[in-house]
């Protein structure tokens, strides 16, 4: 448990908290909000896609990231062996 | 025999049913509070600090889901159409913030409290102050809400006076709260999530499968109409509102800048939540605390993706029934919500119909938000012994919330006030008494603002989340992720973020400061989207101010090097 360990530990962890918060911010504030009127141009089933987004799509996107996250992380943990 | 047992669960009636289920869950509630009473502080802030991440995910999303989701979200979405994305992305993006960005630090830092953590972080009792403060301000916005829902479900279905309804509630919450503490609402509030997402599914279950022949309601709102085969549910909807003169449903009618900037406070407001944030403090690792963000959300979804449906559901069916109807023929539900003054007709035109349509000089209908969650049940003719459970889902939510935030503010007080500022010698048995003695104080203030509503009630409790993402939220993330962060800089971006945000509000919403309309607004922001702009001025003013006085302490820095590694968290200690 060395200084330089925990640095690329930290390292790693900020580099997948930034890809996640990437689609974070793509399938709300950007297919939700930003590219909704030319998503809704397109439909599955009754849904507008834009609209989809926006109340269903963007909500399972994050339960997804956070559990990707998890997995992630204790992985991490393990390679670093920070995983008491 | 089928027959006769289902005549006889007709006989019992929607009052007999609502004193029956509510009866039922409230003697639970009441039963797990006797088990799980809390013994030490440790109980009392933080149950133990040895809560299953599963346990840790179900109490936390009971916590969550208050009145507002439970009764309140839902006729929302129902009523602004594709603008109430806004609380559907905004309550659960944050989530994701509070996943990856603060929840496992914050429980490797370990300490029972949020101002506990600012305290500590910025070496100054000024910012545990101040955060006392935010923390006492969001909270008691948030609660007054909360005892508000519990009178409203009680007037409407026990057909008592809503402010007995109040007090049934406080003393239910008192009971558990005061007595368990943490631990108790721990695991009441796991009851609570169970009773409250089977009333919420339940009904919108059947309600889907009458409608569109889906009993998957998430995908029954985008499906065809059973009546209208080859129509589907949300075209039709898209019709009957703009036939009537309002938006259409999947468009809306906010700015873009708006919704996002809404999205956006309400979003970083969730991460910065006291009653939310504390949840991560009980469970016994970091990984757990991860883990448990995940099942809370996932567990959130359930409800926050039905929502919406419901939402379509119950404004589709609303339309149908009351639209040019004649008002002699309205159903008994009508009448019911009539009486308690959340539906209004005025026949302006004397033709003994109802018109509901979106120009103000000729609508002659008008229908709280609120109700549509409580009365869709009853528009789609569903059995009594639903209407009841929903009853007792809406006062699962507003109970648990009440109970969460009253731990909030009861801990605030004993423990960040009293220990740790006033007099830090009180003993074990003292602060123990001093915390459910402010959760009693707390629970009356609760329930005299839930008696006598200030009129800015309902209007603060979205602001609430403005107030928490411009104060707390700048502060924990700097805290976290910027070493040289230092106590000069984050006491003044977090007084300015909330100055600057209460101005805003009170400007806007009570017309001080020479008030303002609409077209006042700066950059066309809301104030319910503000909080976004005062936290990005947080953010600002903190690191300006911080280039400009000295670094923190090394031993500081050295603390939040150690939070960043998620081994030897031990438990939460003073």
């Amino acid at each position: 448990m060395t200084k330089s360990n925990a640095k690329s530990y930290w390292k790693e962890n900020i580099r997948y908290v930034l890809i996640l918060m990437f689609f974070w911010f793509l399938v709300s504030f950007g297919a939700g909000i930003l590219f909704k009127d030319f998503l809704n141009e397109f439909k599955i089933g009754g849904f507008k896609l834009g609209f989809w987004f926006a109340q269903q799509g963007s909500i399972y996107v994050f339960v997804i990231l956070i559990f990707i996250y998890v997995h992630l992380m204790n992985k991490l943990d393990k390679k670093y062996g920070y995983d008491v | 025999m089928v027959m006769m047992y289902s005549l006889f669960l007709e006989g019992i009636g929607i009052q007999n049913w609502t004193y029956i289920l509510v009866g039922i869950t409230f003697s639970i509630y009441i039963g797990i509070a006797i088990w799980s009473r809390a013994s030490s502080t440790k109980e009392f802030y933080v149950a133990g600090g040895g809560v299953s991440p599963l346990a840790n995910g179900m109490a936390t999303a009971a916590d969550w889901m208050s009145a507002a989701s439970f009764i309140s979200m839902a006729g929302i979405i129902s009523f602004a159409g594709y603008d109430g994305a806004v609380y559907l992305m905004g309550w659960t993006g944050g989530y994701v913030l509070l996943a990856l960005l603060l929840a496992p630090y914050l429980r490797k830092f370990g300490k029972f409290t949020v101002p506990d953590f600012i305290g500590d972080r910025y070496y100054s009792n000024t910012a545990r102050f101040v955060a006392v403060f935010c923390a006492l301000l969001v909270s008691f916005t948030y609660v007054a809400g909360q005892m508000r829902g519990v009178g409203l479900v009680f007037s409407r279905f026990l057909e008592v006076d809503i402010n007995t309804g109040v007090i049934i509630g406080m003393i239910i919450v008192l009971f558990y709260a005061v007595l368990g503490g943490m631990k108790g609402i721990t695991y009441t509030q796991v009851a609570q999530y169970c009773v409250l997402i089977f009333a919420f599914m339940v009904p919108a279950i059947f309600i889907s499968i009458q409608m569109t022949g889906n009993p998957i309601p998430q995908l029954g709102f985008g499906g065809e109409l059973v009546d209208e085969p080859g129509i589907y549910l949300l075209d039709k909807l898209d019709g009957l509102s703009t036939d009537l003169g309002f938006a259409e449903y999947t468009e809306g009618s906010k700015s873009l800048i708006d919704v996002f900037a809404i999205t956006l406070a309400l979003m970083v407001g969730t991460a910065g939540l006291p009653h939310v944030i504390v949840r991560f403090f009980t469970v016994k690792r970091v990984k757990d605390a991860r883990k448990s963000a995940g099942i809370a959300l996932l567990l959130i979804a359930v409800l926050y993706t039905t929502a919406p449906a419901v939402a379509v559901f119950a404004r589709t069916n609303m339309i149908e029934t009351v639209s040019n109807q004649p008002y002699n023929s309205v159903p008994d539900w009508f009448k019911k919500w009539e009486a308690t003054g959340l539906i209004e007709y005025f026949d302006k035109n004397n033709d003994g119909l109802i018109q509901y349509v979106a120009d103000e000089k000729n609508n002659e209908l008008i229908v709280d938000n609120d109700i549509m969650v409580l009365a869709n049940p009853e528009i789609a003719k569903l059995p009594n012994w639903i209407i009841a459970l929903v009853a007792a889902g809406a006062l699962a939510a507003a109970l648990s919330t009440a109970a969460g935030l009253l731990l909030v503010i009861s801990s605030s007080v004993s423990h960040d006030l009293i220990k740790k500022m006033i007099n830090p010698n009180i003993t074990e048995t003292g602060e123990l008494l001093a915390a459910r003695l402010s959760a009693v104080v707390a629970v009356c203030v609760a329930g005299y603002f839930g008696i006598n509503p200030p009129g800015f009630v309902a209007a603060t409790v979205a602001l609430a989340f403005g107030l928490a993402a411009a104060s707390f939220f700048p502060a924990i993330i700097l805290g976290i992720f910027y070493k040289k962060m230092n106590k000069e800089g984050a006491v003044t971006g977090m007084i300015i973020g909330v100055l600057l945000m209460l101005f805003y509000m009170t400007k806007f919403k009570f017309g001080w400061f020479g008030g303002g309309t609409k077209d006042d607004w700066w950059l066309g922001i809301s104030p319910e989207g503000f909080g976004s702009v005062a936290m990005i001025l947080n953010f600002i003013v903190s690191l300006t101010i911080m280039k400009l006085t000295k670094e923190p302490p090394k031993s500081v820095q050295e603390i939040v090097e150690n939070i960043r590694i998620p081994i030897d968290a031990g438990k939460a200690t003073h």
